[in-house]
Order: structure tokens, then sequence, then C-alpha cells
């Protein structure tokens, strides 16, 4: 029986990397399309840049891959994210200190995310809706603080804008090290905790799973506060990257984060994907872009046009690859 | 088999819902080592039984006692922790997962709070090949088969808690082969000493698997039985019962005589992989054709292929002689074929609405929406019907909720009547309603094959197919197995033969 169930097994176990597997080629042939068309494409602080000009991106995506492995959605991770960079700029223009002010909004952004999260699970409201109304919510509350922009003179902000830590002959900033240690914790945390697997096991029947005796309310409830305290984290790092608080930053950027999900090569029903996955479809995003400037001659849309032609091109693959489940 | 104490004992089990008596004074024990069938037609209490005991319902007369202690569970959960596990006929895994994190979900065995994927994968590995499953507890679940999924979750089941397994109709979506594989593993369980309760309706595997049966009736026990003691055919008797006293009033005019015998509808090894198997099938315009059979033998399995509601993936359906293939109902009901369904609440009437709206329904449907449906013909037809039907309270204003189900059923009824159908199909028409309406309803399916309407008519009650029927089809673990002519021969005792024994008298 094993000699029949071999071969079967070994295209199951392959199937569920296929997605990933699928953007890193994409990643390897558009890296090579940069290099051999763009001089000083090769250049490995060009690939660096991409994650310093994206880091709070990565953070809000990674919390956003808790959130689709269930199954589910959040909306509200650009607002929160604008709401996230608004209340630290006036905490701090009324002196609070640095350390305070990062605290008070990381808590509030897992507060807001643990609120939604209760409202999806015990009034069974879907998450879309939920999160969209979240969205609005954080947005306005941003222009209740202020209507414009404020910027931040916070010295500890000044200097982790500029800092630059060395990589070799390469140098990256103090965000992206963040961006690396969110990924790794939230792998790990996915991989083997009991948390993390209770996650796929409701992204893959969250009806069995509750029948199976696992805490289906109070994980989903803690994907959505995952996903604001990394949409928190997220607002600090664009903090750090612009030196200021907007109603108008992150603008549509739960829609990027989404995205990189996607390409990334998780489900969008659930269950199936990878932190990894999502640090490759952020990559992907950047490499892009980097094309895009590289090339000189084409309006930044093109990015967006991209984009899009790709996340068609990956919904219908994750369609091929689940329709051949029994 | 010795007679050992039981594990479990249910005594003088009684249940109620607002209006129905679900169960009542129902005994149920169970011995460890032993596989308890426990049979009954639909509605007879099967599954209010077990999920009393395993813990979804609470219990309102009666006593449960588990190894001599009296328990009563709140929840599946803490049956389980008690030692009563259930595996349902849809699995409940998760299919992304692998075979091993399938089973140990929840508690696994863990290394500084992080997982052992390894000691997992062995622990599974043990278990499973305890139960003489060689698959590799690494695999993703949903690579598998149903049956070896079925068994992972009965892996799953004994690893929790070993001493109380209920299968919950397990083989239902099983090939023969399949079949075999779970029935080793229910054995296996067995010679370890494990108390099983296994719900089916394919009596072959009844027995060839189970020691004992528990027999319900609407609710109630017929009694318990040992395998070996009690003959298919009594099984089935028992399962059945006898109704006859109630409905003898139509009893003579019944049976109208065949008029046209031009066929209307043809099916030649027609059939649905998994469904039911190809059949042949011939009805003529007047005619009754009379489905008989258990629950699940594949009656509304047969209905459904001919009315297009399922698509046949073999074989040829022939209406007025020309072939036909049904995409959907839409294209029987353009060739005068209607269907009344089982489940009359969710598939068919609009509570909201009143009974004249109801019955209009499907003639506005036919003629579309820019050719309404005078108001005066409406009037006019609604009260030819609610007047022939029998229909109480005789208002047509009167909105449909606050029918009785025998009404209920009655407007369906004169809702596919008003298109001039040709063939009408009647799933279980008189299922659940009270005896005068079900008389009427039998009258008027008399009357309108009288008319040259040809009739299939489905029906657990076997007393009412042979009352009605001018050819009686035999249904058996999804194959037809008989086609009888309905002459002065043929009566419940040899149907019943031919449903138990699969051969015809």
């Amino acid at each position: 029986m094993t000699s029949v169930l071999a071969p079967r097994r070994r295209a199951w176990t392959i199937r569920k990397y296929v997605p990933i597997l699928g953007t890193l080629v994409l990643l390897v042939i558009m890296y090579g399309i940069g290099i051999v068309n763009y001089e000083g494409f090769y250049n490995t602080q060009i690939l660096l840049n991409i994650f310093i000009d994206n880091s709070f991106l990565l953070v809000v995506a990674v919390g956003m891959t808790f959130v689709i492995l269930t199954g589910g959605i959040d909306l509200s991770v650009g607002s929160v994210v604008a709401l996230t960079t608004m209340v630290c700029a006036t905490l701090l223009n009324d002196g609070w200190p640095a350390p305070a002010a990062m605290i008070a909004v990381l808590v509030m952004g897992a507060l807001l995310g643990f609120l939604m999260g209760c409202v999806i699970h015990f009034f069974e409201i879907q998450p879309f809706i939920v999160t969209l109304a979240g969205m609005f919510l954080a947005r306005g509350l941003c222009y209740v603080i202020s209507t414009s922009s404020i910027s931040i003179d916070a010295p500890f902000w000044k200097t982790t804008a500029q800092e630059r830590i060395g990589v070799g002959t390469f140098t990256i900033t103090p965000s992206v090290v963040i961006a690396g240690l969110v990924v790794v914790i939230a792998a790990v945390v996915l991989a083997w905790t009991r948390f993390g697997r209770t996650v796929y096991a409701i992204g893959g029947n969250a009806n069995s799973a509750m029948l199976m005796g696992l805490g289906v309310g109070r994980t989903r409830i803690g994907v959505y506060t995952i996903s604001g305290l990394c949409s928190a984290i997220g607002g600090l790092l664009l903090s750090f990257y612009m030196s200021s608080g907007d109603p108008l930053h992150a603008i549509g950027m739960e829609l990027d984060a989404i995205a990189a999900v996607v390409i990334g090569g998780t489900l969008l029903t659930g269950g199936s994907g990878y932190v990894l996955g999502t640090v490759l479809g952020i990559t992907v995003l950047g490499l892009i872009q980097t094309i895009i400037t590289f090339q000189g001659n084409l309006s930044s849309w093109w990015t967006r046009i991209f984009i899009g032609g790709l996340l068609f091109v990956f919904v219908l693959l994750q369609r091929a690859v689940v329709r051949r489940t029994p | 088999m010795a007679e050992t104490t039981p594990i479990l004992e249910m005594r003088g089990i009684g249940k109620r819902f607002p209006g129905v008596t679900a169960l009542d004074g129902v005994d149920f024990r169970l011995h460890p080592g032993e596989v308890h069938a426990l049979m009954g037609e639909n509605g007879a209490g099967k599954s209010t039984l077990i999920k009393i005991l395993t813990g979804v319902y609470d219990i309102d007369d009666g006593a449960i006692e588990l190894d001599g202690e009296p328990v009563l569970f709140s929840g599946p959960q803490q049956a389980q922790h008690a030692g009563v596990s259930t595996v349902y006929q849809e699995i409940n895994l998760c299919p992304n997962l692998s075979v091993a994190e399938n089973i140990y979900i929840g508690r696994e065995p863990r290394r500084f709070g992080m997982i052992s994927f390894r000691a997992m994968r062995a622990k599974a590995a043990e278990l499973l090949g305890s139960l003489g499953i060689d698959i590799d507890p690494g695999s993703v679940l949903a690579g598998h088969s149903i049956a070896v999924q079925q068994m992972v979750a009965i892996a799953r089941a004994v690893d929790i808690s070993a001493r109380v397994l209920i299968l919950d109709e397990p083989t239902s979506s099983l090939d023969a082969g399949e079949v075999a594989q779970l029935f080793r593993v229910i054995r296996d369980l067995r010679e370890q000493g494990l108390a099983i309760v296994f719900v089916t309706h394919f009596l072959d595997q009844v027995y060839e698997i189970s020691d004992r049966i528990t027999v319900l009736r609407n609710g109630r026990l017929v009694g318990e039985f040992r395998t070996a003691e009690l003959s298919q055919r009594d099984l089935v008797e028992k399962m059945i019962g006898k109704e006859l006293s109630a409905l003898e009033s139509i009893e003579e005019q019944a049976k109208p005589q065949l008029r046209d015998p031009s066929p209307l509808l043809v099916a030649e090894g027609v059939g649905r992989t998994g469904a039911i198997a190809p059949f042949s099938l011939t009805i003529h315009a007047g005619e009754v054709v009379g489905l008989a059979g258990l629950l699940g033998s594949g009656r509304s399995e047969l209905a459904r292929l001919l009315f297009g509601a399922d698509k046949a993936d073999s074989g040829e359906l022939r209406v007025d002689g020309r072939p036909v293939t049904m995409r959907g109902p839409r294209s029987a009901m353009e060739r005068d074929i209607a269907y009344l369904s089982e489940n009359r609440r969710t598939e068919g009437l609009i509570e909201e609405l009143t009974v004249r709206e109801n019955i209009i329904l499907a003639l506005q449907a036919n003629r579309g929406w820019a050719r309404p449906v005078p108001r005066r013909q409406q009037d006019e037809l609604v009260a030819k019907y609610v007047e022939a039907l029998r229909i109480r309270p005789a208002d047509p204003q009167t909105v449909v909720r606050n029918l009785s189900g025998g009404n209920q059923q009655k407007v369906l009824l004169a809702r596919w009547l008003i298109t001039e159908p040709r063939l009408l199909i009647l799933d279980e028409p008189t299922r659940g309603i009270d005896v005068g309406a079900k008389a009427d309803i039998q009258r008027l399916v008399v009357s309108l094959a009288g008319d040259g309407l040809a009739v299939l008519f489905i029906s657990a009650e076997l007393e009412e197919v042979l009352r009605l029927s001018h050819t009686i089809v035999v249904l058996r673990d999804r194959a037809v197995v008989a086609q009888v002519e309905n002459t002065d021969a043929v009566d419940a005792n040899s149907i019943m033969n031919t449903i138990a024994t699969g051969v015809t008298a």
C-alpha cells in the first residue's frame, strides 16, 4: 500500500509549495531581466533598498498573512498605519518620551485589531465588512486629530531615520532589522506553535477545527490582534521613514499588503501559505518599482499595471492548484 | 460473545422538541468488544439518540450510565473526555494539514513550547500502525482517499478516548474496497475491546460487521436483537412497521386502469457514479410508477436524474421517443416534467406569501414577467385547486406559514399541477403530514393518473406504494434490483423480501 500511495503523496507535498515556488521563479526571472537590461542593477544594494523602502509594508503584510491564512481579510491596516503615525506624532509633540509613545501606539493598534476580531467572532459578521468599518473609523480618527501633516522632531526619530547599519559593504536601516525580526517571529509562530497550527486548521476547515476542540474563537481574535499590532509596528516604521504623521499616509496600503500576500502564494481561502512567501511577494512588488525606475521612460503607474497583471496570474494559478483538490 | 457488563446503558430516554416527541422511552445498551448497529428509517430517532449520547442534546427523561456511573454530557468535548467519540459521515478534519497533525492537533507533543513534528510523526506512525493503516503520517490529508481520511478520523477519535466509538454513516461515500478496508479497522478495534456504535442504511454492511442490532421506529424502541438471530427480512419489517388501519378508506378505488400505453419517458442505462447504478425505466402516460426501498437506497437520486437536478453520467433518456439531454430542471420543465421534492419547506414554498401567490408562482414563471396572469384567471385557478385538493383553510389569502404541513404540501402540489405537467415526480409527498391530508393526496394521485398524467411516486411507506402504483421499482443499496407489475400476487411481504434480499420473490 505504501508503494501505491507514495507517488501520490509526493505529488501532494510538492503541490503545497507550487505557489511559493512560482513566486520564487518569477523573482529570479525578474531579477535576471533587470541585471541584463540595466547597468548597475546587479548591485546588491538595489535589492536591499527594496527592503529599506518597503519595511513598513512588509510588517503590515506579515500581519495580513495571519489573517488571510484563517480565510479572513483585514481592510483596516492602511488606516491603522496612518492613525499610528498621527497619534505618535501628536504624543511626541505633547512631550511624551519616545518609548512611552511607541508603546502607546502599539497597544492602540493591537486593541483595534482585538476589537474587530471580537466583533467578527462573537457576532459572526464577515471580516470584510467589519474591517471596512474599522478602516473608515481609523481614517476618520486621523482627521479628528488633524487635517494636515504633523512633523516629528523627536531626536530618536531623526537618528533612527538616518542611522545605517553596515552589512558587509552594503547598508540597511534599523527598520529593516525590525521588519526582519517580525518576519522570523511570525514564521516560527506559524510553523511551530499550537496557535500557529490552529491558524492553518481554521483556514482548512473552521467547522472541523471547532469540532476537533481547537480554540477557534481565541485564535480568530488573535490573528486580528496580530494584524492590528503589525499595522502599528508598520506605522512606526513609516513614521521613521517619513518623519511625520499624516492623515493621507498609507492610503490603499491594505490593498498592497493583500497583493503581496497573494503573490507570495498564500491562498485567499485560507489554510495554505507561508510568511516567507509574503517576503517574496513584497520583493516582487519592490522589484517591479525598481525596474520601472531604472527604465526611466515609464510612468510610475505602470507599477500598478504590472501588479494587476501579476495578481491575475497568481489568483489563476491558485485556482488551478485548489481545483485539483478532490 | 459472553454477556459482559455493558459499558454504556441508556434507559427510558425521552426527548421532545416543540410539537414533536423525537424519542420516547428508548433503551440502548452497549457492551465492550461489540459492534452495535443502530437501525431505523428516517425520523426514527437514530440521530437524536446519537446527539444525546454525544452531548449535543440534553434529555427530557431517562438516564445514561457510563461504566456504571450516571453521566450527563453538556457537549461533544465533555463526552469525548469521558470516552465517547464520534466520527461523522462528513469528515471533520482539516484537509490542508498532514495526517499526523490531524490526529494530534491541539494535543501536539512539544519541546520548549515548540511543536516537535518529529515526535508527532513517530507517535502517529505507531498509532496508525496499530490500526493496520499503512500511510505516511507526514503526508497531506487531502492527498488521501475518503476512506483513508475516515480512518484517520477514527484514529484520532480512538487516540483521544478509547471506550465508546460512534460511527455515524461512515460508509455512505465509500466504494466496496474502501468499505472492506474500513471494516478491517473496525474489527481490529472490536478485538481491542472498544464498544462501537455503527449507524448505516446499508443492510449488507450491518450483517457483515455488527454483533447486535437495535431498531428504532418513530422515536420508539422496537427491540434489541442479536444479528445472527434476526433475518434481513425481519429487520426490514421491524424498521418499516405497518400502518394499515388509517388508510383503509381509499383502498378500493385505488390503482386506476391504464388507458394509454404509449411510453412517455424511457430511461436506458441511466446512472450516476456514487448516486445510483445505471437503471432502465419506462413510464407511460396515465401510469403510476412507485419507487420502494429504504432511505438511502437511491430513490431520490433516481428521481433527480430524471428531472435533471443531477446530471447523469451514463445512459440515454427519451421523452416522447426523442432523446433528450437534461441540462438542468429547466430542460425537464420544458418537457412538462414536474418534481415535488422531499424538502418542501426549504426547496419550494415561500412561507411569507399567500396560498394564491404560492400557487401562481410556477405558472407566472413559465409565462415570464412581461405577461402577468390576470387576477381573475388567478382566482379561478386557485379556487379550483383549493377545492380539488381540499386545502384548509379554504381562503387563498392565508399566509402559507400558517398552514399545516399537509396543506402546505397540497399548495406545492397545486403549483405544479397548474402548469399542467405530463409527468409528475412526487418525492415523499405524504411524509410527516396527517392522515387526512395523506388520504387526500393519494386520492388525487389516483384521479390524476386517471386523467392521463404519469406519476413517479416515491414513498417510504410500502403500503402506500402498493396501493397506488401500476409498476413497482425496488431499490436497494443504490441500485434498481427489481421492477414488478403490481398484480394481486404482489404484497408488502414480497416487496419486503425483495428489499431485504435483492431478489424478486
